[in-house]
């Protein structure tokens, strides 16, 4: 968990990073109630109105359900959506840069596999 | 309350502290008012709170003037760097007084955090300590409830673990009921995410005035060979540049995905740095 937020970044989005986190590692489990905006607002120093965004988005997302005067809680699909939003973002977010960083170092793309089959060996190991 | 600032001119012998400066706030929010020293920023909140005229233009809180307006200056509460408070009475005094000015009045809220921030209540304002008499400011600020409420660097003489404090309790006290909260300070990297608008003031003009999501959104710096960025630079709004062997870093207005698609190193800027880059800028 984060404790402080980037000040350089829209706040709200990393609202909704650490809660997705949270559900992705199942430290808030499907069903479980999640911090109110308040509780968010309040440990992070934050406008309540920037948290609520954040929370929001979740909801549109079918991440979150709202139960009127309970507070927000994770939904049965949270976490398969989440993986598979985050399966998208995988190819962009670490293969890009690692096949950039690899041309960089002049890495062919047969020892780029072998160090990931090496990778998967030590795993298994 | 509906805040309009309508070509706003004030002069103190023949310098000019605020130059026709209009905008509006218009809901109640958190408002960031940020600038450099002799930006007129103090100036402005005195005139918004009552305290002093107008040169020319002038504010209007929901359509009336506030100046010399007993109905509407018991809606406004500025607390000011120091000497806020008559220094022959004592914090109960204070307190008393304030109750009865303010309709709004919290007295529970006061009570609290006069034991919170640790105040004698029988001492006169001129033996607190500097950090205790910004704190009877902040307490009063919070517990006076007054629809407009403005904060002038209210923590001179209190330490970080007061500040923080103080942050927390505004931040629920204006969930439990919204208000026009205006805040000024040099301390921003402090408090920048409170807020949910920022105004910038450079010499008497208003610079910018815009949502604090939509500036994170909408600014970043982008680095790389000089000639890359100049290239992503054309036709946008550039705020600053720095260069170093051949490699360049520009501050811009922009979205972070463009700069990205232009295979240039990406990076957000906070909102302190942003104010001083653009008050450098115009400085310079």
């Amino acid at each position: 968990m984060k404790t402080k937020l980037d000040d350089s970044r829209p706040i709200y989005i990393q609202i909704k990073e650490f809660i997705e986190d949270s559900i992705i590692n199942e430290t808030i489990k499907i069903g479980e109630r999640v911090p109110s905006t308040n509780e968010l607002a309040k440990f992070y120093n934050i406008n309540p109105a920037t948290a609520r965004q954040g929370m929001n988005e979740l909801v549109m997302d079918n991440i979150l359900r709202k139960q009127r005067g309970v507070g927000m809680f994770v939904t049965e699909d949270a976490k398969e959506i989440l993986i598979g939003n985050r399966k998208k973002q995988f190819y962009e977010n670490y293969i890009v840069p690692l096949q950039d960083e690899a041309n960089k170092l002049e890495i062919t793309k047969d020892q780029l596999i072998e160090m990931l089959e090496k990778e998967g060996n030590m795993d298994e190991n | 309350m509906r805040i309009e600032v309508k070509n706003l001119s004030k002069v103190y012998n023949q310098t000019a502290a605020l130059k026709d400066v209009s905008f509006s706030l218009t809901e109640p929010k958190i408002y960031g008012l940020l600038g450099r020293n002799g930006a007129g920023k103090t100036t402005f909140m005195e005139i918004l709170a009552g305290h002093i005229l107008a040169s020319s233009g002038e504010i209007l809180i929901n359509g009336d003037r506030p100046f010399d307006n007993r109905k509407l200056t018991e809606k406004i509460c500025l607390i000011k760097e120091g000497d806020n408070f008559n220094k022959d009475m004592k914090v109960k005094q204070i307190l008393r007084s304030y109750s009865l000015f303010y309709a709004t009045w919290d007295h529970q809220l006061a009570m609290d955090l006069i034991r919170e921030y640790n105040l004698p209540l029988h001492t006169k304002v001129k033996s607190l300590s500097k950090g205790m008499a910004s704190a009877l400011g902040i307490i009063v600020g919070l517990a006076c409830k007054a629809p407009v409420t403005i904060f002038d660097e209210p923590y001179i003489g209190l330490d970080a673990a007061a500040r923080k404090k103080f942050y927390e309790i505004l931040l629920e006290e204006y969930e439990k009921e919204k208000r026009t909260i205006i805040f000024s300070t040099h301390l921003i990297d402090e408090v920048s995410l409170l807020f949910e608008e920022v105004l910038i003031l450079q010499e008497g003009t208003l610079l910018l005035q815009e949502g604090a999501e939509t500036l994170r959104h909408n600014t970043c710096s982008v680095s790389g060979p000089i000639t890359e960025v100049e290239q992503f630079l054309e036709n946008k709004e550039v705020i600053k540049r720095d260069q170093l062997a051949g490699m360049m870093t520009a501050y811009v207005f922009g979205s972070k995905t463009e700069a990205k698609q232009a295979g240039l190193t990406v990076e957000g800027v906070p909102i302190q740095d942003l104010m001083i880059y653009l008050t450098e800028k115009k400085g310079a």
